[in-house]
Parts: structure tokens; C-alpha cells; sequence
């Protein structure tokens, strides 16, 4: 019976129910010493001088370090960008401290390293810095306009990067259309706000130097590169190792300023070093995603199909360049992905501010392209007097056009094709199961009550399985036991469970014998670690490939050892053996110990040395899920509080893995799209000072506020990888938003609201019914 | 996030207590932890002592005397939750304590914490004020009462001393059978109200004799309405008056809404207390 | 100079004499003092909950104590929930069969809020059961599978 398509019992689980696990923070080790940060308080401001000696003098406290005690153990001071794009204006890579300038509160300038946190803080605190406030750039779309102040001194201007998308003809697009209609947008995410937060612990080996760093990382591999390049030193002197990991969710793919100076202060002091990255510096000195503004028209003919889209988009990138223009870049492809849309054009312009840096949190800049088409297709329903999913129907992309061609490419430069997907399937199956048709009904007898119910749909076709590898080795060793390494990275999703499935799958199906390593990068020497919903995807391949080549030398030398035809053998447990003759078996770990050299003899049939296959499948074009939303919800005209009644998600992810993950996965992401529309908000002032900063502010949705959720798959399995898989671990975000803004709107039709932003907040909610009156 | 150092004191007794609040320099008062630790491990307040009164005797108590029911300041939000004397003396509380925080919170937080941190938002108050309570305070000189309308000073800002202990709170009992509501508009289950609303009604004959309306969360301090319902049935025109009159209460601006909503609010959960209030009326 | 106090605690069932310093806080003592790092520190404001142990019988937040506070108490931590090595707390059992648990970083603190609400409440509705964990905070699961697996055990599946 095959492990893969069932729930089967988690490999992670055990230990973390029982708190034995062992996160970053969870690592002791002789010696160890704790450091804290001293951060600009100011979003932007130049540094005159930096006074240390009120620190050093406190007990417990071993150095203070600035930029200056660390430039002499950097070969590289800048972090370079993850991904570099031409269409960067300005090279803005972050430094490791800070030097004459700060640009976003919470910029790090100083490193106090101390016994424990507790008097590194207090050291931190007694650090002198003169300060000299500067003028801030805090909005993104105040900091494009002339005169504007610019995030860095140096800087002519905040426009960062600007780039183009689209094709076919648009002006004539419009021209000719029957309709267009515009629309303005104002949409923010928010921060990562995993439950734990960063972390980084670095130990220099005093015989050999070689440098171990632990870090609560999505991407080791990425984050040797970035060290070896900074430090000047070559791969094998240095090992990333990824603990276990309390939720990533995007901005753990990112290596920060922290995870350098942990580097260097162990260096330099020639002990341990520890950081553990506290809540409120989550809020300051974490990566996140914030505003965008949109400014759209869309042309439709007189039934309501798409002509063109055509458009400008502002996004606030924040003060550094930490990852790319991957965010924009995707919310700007995702308008013409799902359906079909004849002619696009958007501009896309990225703009410096005083703030950290924005990089993806989950759903990475997709769930803001998909509010924009479904807002727009909502407003093309309403002004043609059409139903809402009447105009969807006219427009997906349908399953008869599969492997569709879309007119965008990705940014690797790669046509995006849609691979395979039923979109109407969803789409029907969703309304049917949501009761849309009875729902002006329901509404009705509602209103009578004076009740205000509505319900709104959204569907999306997401990018999954980003390339273009992710390298695995199955080894199998004397012990009998299999042991899988691999570069991807386990944050909370099941990783481990699912490459183990995989394996077992090949190699005798008892999981209890498989253990996985993730994350190691001296077990692998290549990687690429947890993002864009790609490690079920490019990690499960490489690992069905891996055991697949194991599987065969194992029947190979196993025919040799038990005298029989490969044909006759099976893998069952932890031996093979000849079918039907239990007896005649022999131990996966005989087999590996036959492979693995006695000296004078040859290996049992001219098989090649070790029971193991390193595999790294290069697969470039993504696989693209999709699924649909429809929610229902009730809203309070006094209070403008919202309660989500019902939600409805049909999903296709190909074939699926493991039932369970992928519902959690579904859910878990529901969740957070709830937080995208109606809690979380990233507020900072017009000096670029955060206003939220603590749990108590920023709203995470709790248990009471999710709604029953029903969740409902189709499987269309992609031809793009042997085992059919697309991703899903951000899918369950992207359509939420616009899904429960259409339905307070359409809850609210008695008002006339106009719903154009996400977050919705109560009291936005109250002034959309005040304005009517 | 760990707290500034500071000198920790552990008193066992009351008099203990207010002889160190009365010798020491910039000095905290240690009860349910809820609120001060918070502050303490951002290090927005770094008292030079910490008075721990947790281990204090005699301040942990349920007592009914007559028409009044006294708490120890010291007693948990928790044991209120579950204390059958409060449940059926004094429903008002009872409903309103399952509102603050959650069990986590409720175990250790106690009532003279809450009252002492006077957040605008917080049920405990508006409860206190409902009814007129009355705050038991020690110091070295002995004792004092304050009533509960005198007791904030502005905001945040409770009108004791620096070298005062809460010790009690004395809740005057309305007449059995009358009818109760507490209810409250927040963003999630368990946070601090957007607006909240406590009333009491009591009846006689299908006529109002005595009425108290406490909205909670527009002002530094709770805020009664002037409107005289006594002597009237309860009718819709009634429901208009006091709509109105919630109308021209006072409200302030916090960062993330304004006044303007917030008396929306307190508008409709006021509306809702007062109805759910009548409804609970017993029928004479 | 840092303050330290002596105190006896009983952890799980062992009893601890330590010095600690009087600003150090429970969660704090538990993970570097005791080495029992299955507490977890997620905020230390005492809003998302990972750090919820139980002192004397009762959920509390363990960010928001003080070690010298729980000196003469009884504290259950995640570590002291399991009956023994190979046998899991059915809440437990539960959890890892409905999916409960994802990254686990929030899940000790669940558990232990979880072990205290069950004994107060044996049957709880779903909606007894969200109120209970609304002050425990999970960015992974949706609280989906943690509410199935409490209902199960406490013998009200929900499906």
C-alpha cells in the first residue's frame, strides 16, 4: 500500500509535543554569551558618534561592537541582494551596523555582548548615540513626489526601481471596449509574526576556525553564501545549521544584520555568541510586507469579458534592497494569471522609504493581485448588472486550454504557462457548496430582521514549486537505517514527514526507519531552502528520484546476495525478500554493509560503491494550483465588527501527499488572510515611526474569530514532476481578502459601500455606512 | 524584553506593606503581575523597588455583609468568575469578568490591580463605577474610603498616594431579581473594549424604580447618564432618550479610532445592555 | 548589583533549590536555570500564550511572573504532562492525530491551557473550546485541528 495520499502519523510531532524539541533559542553550549542590539529609534538619522564606555564598564558586559570594530573581519561590509534585478535604480544593500546613517527605526548601529540578556539590555541602554534627526520618506507615494525627502542622504530621489509589465495592445484594447471602468486601491499586509521569533547563535571552533552558525533560517544554503561572501572565507569553513524552525512564513528566507554581527562577535570575542530576536524588534527589524496603491482600468466588452487591464502600481520596498523586486514583480504578473485577459499593461514603480525592508510574507505579493482582478471583475458585475460569478465564469481560462499560455513571463525570464487546472470546476463546486444561488434569499429574509449578511467569492491560480532545485540524498548505511539530507527547510510544514513519506514509499514503507536531516549544510553542498510554496514540489522530486535510484541498487545487490531475480524481490520493512518466501530475505543494512567495501573484494555486481543518490531535479517552469473562496458574513452596522459565518475553499494542489498537512496548510493560510482583512495593520506615523508594536496592537486572529471552514479538493496532477505535486503552503492566503470584502459589501448594498482597501477595520466599516446616510 | 533591575521586597502583612511604600523612593506594587510586568519587560517602567504583595495575608477574600459585598484587592479575577456569592448577589460582575482577558490572565490578575491601572477599556472599572463602589484604601496613618467616582484622578491616574495600599472594594448589592447587563464591542475575543456599557434596572409593577447606566471606554473614567428613567415603564421613546443621551457623552481620540465611532459604539452596546437588562428582570 | 533570592520550587514533580536573580522571570528560569526549554517564549507582554505553564494547578503566563514569585509553588510545565516516556497525555495523542500542531512553537502553551480547561470543563461545546485558547496564539494551523482534537478527547468529536 502506498504511504503517498495518507495521513500518515508526522515524524516531527513527538518531540514537539512533549518540549523536547529544539529551537534556536533552546541551544546551550559552554560558554555562551547574549547580545543585544542598540537600535536607531530615529527612521531617519545620522549617527555623529557612539559613546561605549557607561556599557563596558557594567558587569557581565565583554564588548560593545560598531561598524568599525567589524570592518576589519569583512572582506564584503554590504549584504548583497538575494535577487538582483536590472531594474534596480540604486545599489542599496544592507550594511551589517550601521554607519553615519540610520534609515528605519530599528536599524541596528551597536552590539552589546554581554553573560545574558538581561545585562546586555542594560548595557544597551547606557550606549551613547548621537543621534541627528533627518527628515523621514514614511509614505511610499509621498516619497515619488518632487521634493519629497529622500530615505538615504545620498540618494537623488526614493524611486528605487521601475519596470513595466504587460503585452498586446492596450490602448486599442480601450479604445474599442464597450465599457471601462476605474478603480484605486490601497492594500497592506503586514508582518511574519511567527509565534517564535528570529534567532542566530555562531561558535568558532578554536583548533580549526571553522565557523558553526544555527540559525532559525528558511534558507541556509542562501545564507552560507551571504556569510562566506561577507567574511571572506570559502564554503567548507563554514556550516549553517537549521534547528527547528517556529514558523518562517517569508521573512526567515531573508539573512539579516543580526546574523552577521553574531558571526563576527564570535569571531572576535572567541566564544559563543547568541542573539534571540525579541517581539518588538519582530516589529521593527524583521522584515514585512505594507503598502501598495493601485490605480487601475479595466475594459470589458458588453458581456462582460476582459479586453484589457492597464494601470500603475507604487509599492513601498522599505530603506534597503533585501530581496529583489520579486513582490511587486508578482503582484503585477498576478493580474493576468486565471483568467483570461487579452491586453495588460501596469507600471510598476518601487519606492525607498524609511522602514525595514519589505520582503514576502506568505502569499509574497500574489494576494494583491488577486484583490485587484476580483475587485475589478466585482465592480464589472455590478455595473453591467451581472452576477459575480457569471462574470467569472466568462473569464477563467478554461480547462479546455490547458497548458494555457498566459502573456506574462516570470521573472526568470520564462513564459508563464498554466499547466494544468479545472478553474470552473472549483468555482461551481465552491458556489454549490456555499449555496450562492440561495443566498439573495437568505439575504433578503436577513435584512428583514435587520441583519446585514453578504457573501463574496474570489478565486486564484498561484505559482507554486519554484525552481529551479532542491538537492536530497537518501543514504542508506550499515545501521539498515535511511537517512535523507536535504537543503530544504522545515519551518512548521511538514517537511520532514513528507520527504520521509516519500522515501519509505520506495524503500520498505516503514517511516519509523527514515530520518531526516534538514537544513544542514554540511550534509548537502547545494540548496535552496522554504519559499514560494516549492519544497513538496522540488524537494518531494529530487526525493522520489533519489530513492528511486536507491531502491533499484538495493534490488540490484539484494539479487545478488539472496541468488534470486530482481523481478522476485520486494522491499518490505526494513529487508528485502523474495516474494512469497519470507525467509529469503536480508536486511536493507547487510545490503549497505555488501556496498561498502571490504578490502580485496569486489562489490557484489559491479555496482558502484554506497547505498546512496544525491538528486537535485531541475525543474524550471512553476506549477500553477489554484482554488476558490467564497465567504459569508454577517456585519454589524453600529459597531462595523464583521464575524465571518462561513467559509468555503476549494483547492487543487495536484495530487496530494498528505490529506492532513495540506488541510492544515489550507486552513493555517485562511487564517491569515482573515488578519489581511479585517486585523492586521502595520500603522506607522508621517515621521516613519511605527505606531504598533506590540501583540496587543497588531491583531493576530485568535480561535474565536475563525469561522467554520469548509475545505474541498479536486486533484488535477501536473505533468511537470513524477508525482503530479503543486504546492500549497501560501495558497490558503491569497484569495481570502477579497473574498470577505465582497461580502461586506455585498452585505452592505443597502449603503452603496465601495469597499477599495484592505485591511477593513470596524470603524472603515462604519464609515462606509455613515457616508450613505 | 527583560526587566530593568530593581530591588524586590516580599511583605507578608498589610503593615508591612505600607511601611515600605512609605519609606521607599519609586516604588511599584507587585499584585497579579497582568499589566506592571508587561511594562516592566519593555522597560517602560523601571521601578527602583518592587513591592510583591502577593504573599500579603488577609487580602484575598469574597465577603458578603448585608446589602454590600466587600472583595480583597487581592483576590483573582479567576475566584470572582467562579464565586457563587458574586454570581448570585451580584451578576453585573459575574458577567462582566469573563470579559477581561482570558483564563491565563484572570488567574493571577486580580481586582485592585485592574482598578489601580484604571485602563480606560478595562470591565472591573466600569463595574465599580456601575454601582458606586467604594475603595478601601490603607496607609501608615490607617485607613480610608474613597468612593468610586473620586477615585480617578485622569487618566490612568488613580487618586491614591504613593504610600497607599488598595486593599478592598466595597460593592453596594442591588435588590434581588433585578436585571443586569454587561456588554462590550471588542476586535477579539478577550481584548480591551472599543466601548462597553453596564446596566442595572431595578422594577416594580412594570415601572423602572432605580436605574444605573455606566458607558465604559470613551473617557478616562467610566461615564453614568444623566437620564432619569425612574417611575416609567421601559418604551421605545425611552430607548431614544437614553440613545441621545449617550450621544453628548465625552469622548476621546485614541490612536486608532476616533470619537465619533467610539460613541457609535457605546451607543449600540448600551442599547443592547439596556434591553438585554430588562430581559432579565424578574417578573414580580 | 544584581539581587538574587533563594527559592524552592517543585517543577513536574521534582523539587529545585536555586539563586536566582530577583528580575529574572519564571519562563526565563524554567528554560536556563532548570533546562526545561519546552516553555516557549513568544512575546513577553503575555499575549500569545507559548509561555503558559501551569503554577499551582493554574494556567498562567509564565513571561509574566517573576522566578522568586513561584518560590514554595508547584509549577507543571509541557515537560511534566506526558505519564511517562512512551506514553503520551491523551490531549497530546489528540493533537498529533488531528494535525494540531504544525511548527509546535505555540503548542506547550497550548497544551497546558488545554490540560487545565478539560479538568474544569470536561465537555466542552466548540465554542467553550475557542474561547478557551483565545489567549493562545498559533500563526500555523487555523486552530482547526487543535479544536477537533480537544473535542475528541473530551468525547464530543466534531465530526
Amino acid at each position: 500500500m502506498s504511504l503517498i495520499g495518507n495521513s500518515v502519523p508526522r515524524l516531527e510531532d513527538e518531540p514537539l509535543l512533549r518540549g523536547k524539541a529544539r529551537f534556536i533559542d533552546d541551544l546551550h553550549m559552554p560558554g555562551l554569551l547574549e547580545a543585544a542590539f542598540v537600535r536607531s529609534p530615529h527612521a531617519h538619522a545620522l549617527v555623529r558618534g557612539i559613546g561605549k564606555d557607561a556599557a563596558l564598564a557594567l558587569k557581565g558586559v565583554h564588548a560593545v561592537l560598531v561598524r568599525e570594530d567589524l570592518m576589519p573581519h569583512l572582506r564584503n561590509e554590504f549584504m548583497v541582494v538575494g535577487l538582483p534585478s536590472r531594474d534596480y535604480k540604486q545599489d542599496l544593500n544592507r550594511p551589517a551596523l550601521a554607519g553615519d546613517e540610520a534609515v528605519y527605526v530599528g536599524q541596528p548601529v551597536a552590539m552589546v555582548i554581554a553573560d545574558n540578556r538581561y545585562i546586555a539590555e542594560d548595557a544597551a541602554a547606557l550606549v551613547e548615540v548621537d543621534w541627528e534627526p533627518l527628515p523621514a520618506a514614511a509614505d511610499c507615494k509621498a516619497a515619488l513626489a518632487a521634493g519629497a525627502p529622500t530615505a538615504h542622504r545620498r540618494s537623488p530621489h526614493n524611486l528605487l526601481a521601475e519596470f513595466p509589465m504587460g503585452y498586446g495592445d492596450v490602448e486599442a484594447a480601450f479604445k474599442s471596449a464597450a465599457h471601462s471602468f476605474k478603480e484605486t486601491f490601497w492594500q497592506h499586509r503586514g508582518g511574519s509574526h511567527s509565534i517564535e521569533c528570529r534567532g542566530t547563535i555562531a561558535a568558532r571552533d578554536p583548533h580549526d576556525e571553522r565557523l558553526t552558525v544555527w540559525t532559525s533560517t528558511q534558507m541556509p544554503h542562501a545564507a552560507l553564501r551571504v556569510l562566506c561572501d561577507m567574511l571572506g572565507r570559502d564554503e567548507d569553513s563554514i556550516r549553517v545549521v537549521t534547528p527547528d524552525v517556529g514558523g518562517g512564513f517569508g521573512p526567515k528566507l531573508v539573512f539579516y544584520p543580526e546574523d552577521i554581527c553574531v558571526a563576527l562577535a564570535a569571531i572576535i570575542l572567541e566564544r559563543p555568541v547568541k542573539w534571540i530576536e525579541d517581539r518588538l524588534e519582530h516589529f521593527v527589524a524583521t522584515t514585512q510586507e505594507r503598502d501598495q496603491y493601485w490605480d487601475v482600468e479595466v475594459a470589458v466588452n458588453g458581456e462582460g469579458r476582459l479586453l484589457a487591464i492597464r494601470g500603475t502600481l507604487i509599492h513601498d520596498h522599505g530603506a534597503y534592497t533585501a530581496r529583489g523586486v520579486n513582490l511587486p514583480y508578482n503582484s503585477a504578473e498576478q493580474i493576468a494569471i486565471g483568467y483570461e485577459l487579452p491586453a495588460y499593461r501596469m507600471n510598476v514603480q518601487v519606492a525607498l522609504t524609511n522602514k525595514v525592508p519589505v520582503t514576502p510574507v506568505r502569499g509574497a505579493g500574489h494576494p494583491q493581485g488577486v484583490f485587484v482582478m476580483e475587485r475589478l471583475l466585482d465592480r464589472v458585475a455590478r455595473e453591467l448588472r451581472l452576477d459575480r460569478a457569471e462574470v467569472r465564469r466568462r473569464n477563467l481560462v478554461p480547462a479546455s486550454k490547458m497548458p494555457y499560455q498566459t502573456g506574462v513571463k516570470n521573472r526568470g525570464g520564462m513564459p508563464v504557462v498554466l499547466d494544468t487546472g479545472d478553474y470552473l470546476h472549483c468555482q461551481e463546486d465552491a458556489l454549490q457548496r456555499a449555496g450562492w444561488s440561495g443566498f439573495a434569499q437568505r439575504q433578503e429574509a436577513a435584512r428583514k430582521e435587520g441583519r446585514y449578511i453578504g457573501i463574496g467569492v474570489a478565486n486564484f491560480v498561484k505559482g507554486t514549486g519554484r525552481g529551479p532545485f532542491e538537492t536530497v540524498t537518501v543514504r542508506i548505511g550499515p545501521s539498515g537505517r535511511i537517512m535523507v539530507y536535504t537543503g530544504a527547510a522545515a519551518m512548521g510544514q511538514s517537511t520532514k514527514t513528507m520527504l520521509a513519506q516519500i522515501v519509505a514509499d520506495q524503500l520498505g514503507g516503514d517511516m519509523a526507519n527514515v530520518t531526516v536531516v534538514a537544513g544542514d549544510t554540511g550534509t548537502v553542498p547545494t540548496g535552496m531552502g522554504g519559499s514560494n510554496s516549492r519544497q513538496a514540489v522540488l524537494a518531494g522530486t529530487s526525493a522520489h528520484s533519489a530513492a528511486v535510484k536507491v531502491r533499484a541498487k538495493l534490488i540490484r545487490v539484494a539479487s545478488h546476495l539472496l541468488e534470486a531475480g530482481e523481478g522476485d524481490l520486494e522491499i518490505e520493512g526494513r529487508s528485502v525478500h523474495v516474494k512469497g518466501v519470507r525467509e529469503m530475505a536480508v536486511d536493507l543494512g547487510k545490503v549497505a554493509s555488501a556496498v561498502a567495501g571490504t578490502a580485496g573484494y569486489s562489490l557484489p555486481g559491479g555496482v558502484s560503491p554506497g547505498l546512496e543518490a544525491m538528486e537535485s531535479v531541475v525543474i524550471d517552469p512553476m506549477t500553477y494550483a489554484n482554488g476558490t473562496a467564497v465567504a459569508e458574513v454577517e456585519v454589524d452596522i453600529d459597531t462595523g465588527g464583521v464575524r465571518i459565518l462561513k467559509m468555503v475553499f476549494v483547492h487543487d494542489c495536484g495530487r496530494i501527499l498528505h490529506p492532513m498537512v495540506v488541510d492544515g496548510q489550507l486552513i493555517g493560510g485562511v487564517a491569515h488572510g482573515i488578519g489581511n482583512a479585517l486585523y492586521e495593520w502595520m500603522r506607522y506615523d508621517e515621521h516613519g515611526q511605527p505606531l504598533v508594536g506590540t501583540l496587543g496592537d497588531y491583531l493576530l486572529v485568535t480561535a474565536t474569530e475563525m469561522p467554520p471552514v469548509e475545505l474541498a479538493h479536486h486533484q488535477s496532477p501536473t505533468p511537470l514532476n513524477p508525482l503530479g505535486i503543486k504546492g500549497v503552503g501560501e495558497c490558503g492566503v491569497i484569495p481570502i481578502a477579497p473574498a470577505v470584502l465582497s461580502a461586506v459589501e455585498d452585505a452592505l448594498t443597502p449603503f452603496n459601500a465601495r469597499i477599495t482597501r484592505t485591511p477593513m477595520m470596524p470603524a472603515d466599516i462604519v464609515g462606509l455606512v455613515r457616508k450613505s446616510a | 524584553m527583560k526587566p530593568a533591575p530593581f530591588k524586590y521586597h516580599a511583605p507578608g502583612t498589610i503593615a508591612e506593606v505600607v511601611g515600605l511604600l512609605d519609606g521607599l523612593e519609586d516604588a511599584r506594587v507587585l499584585a497579579g503581575g497582568q499589566s506592571l510586568m508587561p511594562m516592566m519587560n519593555m522597560r517602560i517602567v523601571q521601578p527602583a523597588h518592587v513591592v510583591d504583595i502577593n504573599r500579603v495575608q488577609g487580602l484575598s477574600y469574597i465577603r458578603r455583609e448585608g446589602d454590600m459585598l466587600e472583595i480583597g484587592a487581592m483576590t483573582r479575577q479567576r475566584d470572582i468568575e467562579f464565586s457563587d456569592v458574586v454570581k448570585d448577589t451580584f451578576p453585573l460582575m459575574h458577567e462582566a469578568v469573563r470579559h477581561v482577558g482570558h483564563r491565563q490572565t484572570r488567574n493571577r490578575g486580580t481586582l485592585g490591580g485592574s482598578l489601580c491601572q484604571l485602563d480606560p477599556s478595562a470591565e472591573l472599572v466600569a463595574v465599580a463605577a456601575a454601582v458606586d463602589a467604594t475603595v478601601v484604601v490603607a496607609s501608615k496613618s490607617g485607613t480610608r474610603q474613597i468612593a468610586f467616582a473620586d477615585f480617578p484622578l485622569g487618566l490612568m491616574s488613580p487618586a491614591i498616594e504613593a504610600n497607599e495600599l488598595v486593599t478592598a472594594v466595597r460593592f453596594p448589592l442591588w435588590k434581588r431579581g433585578h436585571g443586569f447587563a454587561f456588554e462590550e464591542f471588542a476586535r477579539r475575543h478577550g481584548d480591551f473594549a472599543v466601548a462597553s456599557a453596564a446596566v442595572l434596572l431595578e422594577m416594580a409593577q412594570g415601572r423602572i424604580v432605580r436605574a444605573s447606566m455606566t458607558v465604559g471606554g470613551l473617557e478616562a473614567r467610566p461615564q453614568h447618564l444623566d437620564v432619569l428613567l425612574d417611575g416609567k415603564p421601559l418604551s421605545a421613546a425611552m430607548f431614544e432618550e437614553v440613545a441621545q443621551a449617550c450621544d453628548r457623552l465625552e469622548a476621546m481620540k485614541d490612536a486608532n479610532v476616533d470619537a465619533a465611532y467610539k460613541k457609535r459604539v457605546a451607543r449600540a452596546v448600551l442599547l443592547r445592555a439596556l434591553e438585554k437588562a430588562h430581559g432579565r428582570v424578574a417578573k414580580d | 548589583m544584581e539581587e538574587s533570592r533563594r527559592i524552592s520550587v517543585e517543577v513536574n514533580g521534582v523539587a529545585h533549590q536555586r539563586d536566582v536573580s530577583v528580575r529574572t522571570t519564571l519562563v526565563d528560569f524554567l528554560r536556563h536555570e532548570l533546562m526545561l526549554t519546552g516553555t516557549h517564549v513568544g512575546c513577553e507582554h503575555g499575549v500569545c500564550g507559548a509561555c503558559t505553564v501551569l503554577v499551582d494547578g493554574r494556567s498562567a503566563r509564565s513571561c509574566l511572573m517573576l522566578a522568586v514569585q513561584a518560590d514554595g509553588a508547584s509549577v507543571t510545565t509541557i515537560e511534566g504532562i506526558a505519564p511517562s516516556p512512551s506514553e503520551l497525555h491523551p490531549l497530546q495523542q489528540a493533537l498529533r492525530e488531528h494535525h494540531g500542531l504544525q511548527c509546535g512553537f505555540c503548542t506547550p502553551g497550548m497544551v497546558t491551557t488545554l490540560v487545565e480547561f478539560l479538568r474544569d470543563c470536561p465537555n466542552p461545546t466548540e465554542h467553550d473550546v475557542r474561547v478557551a485558547i483565545s489567549g493562545n496564539l498559533c500563526r500555523c494551523t487555523g486552530y482547526q485541528g487543535i479544536v477537533d482534537a480537544v473535542l475528541k478527547v473530551a468525547g464530543n468529536p466534531a465530526k
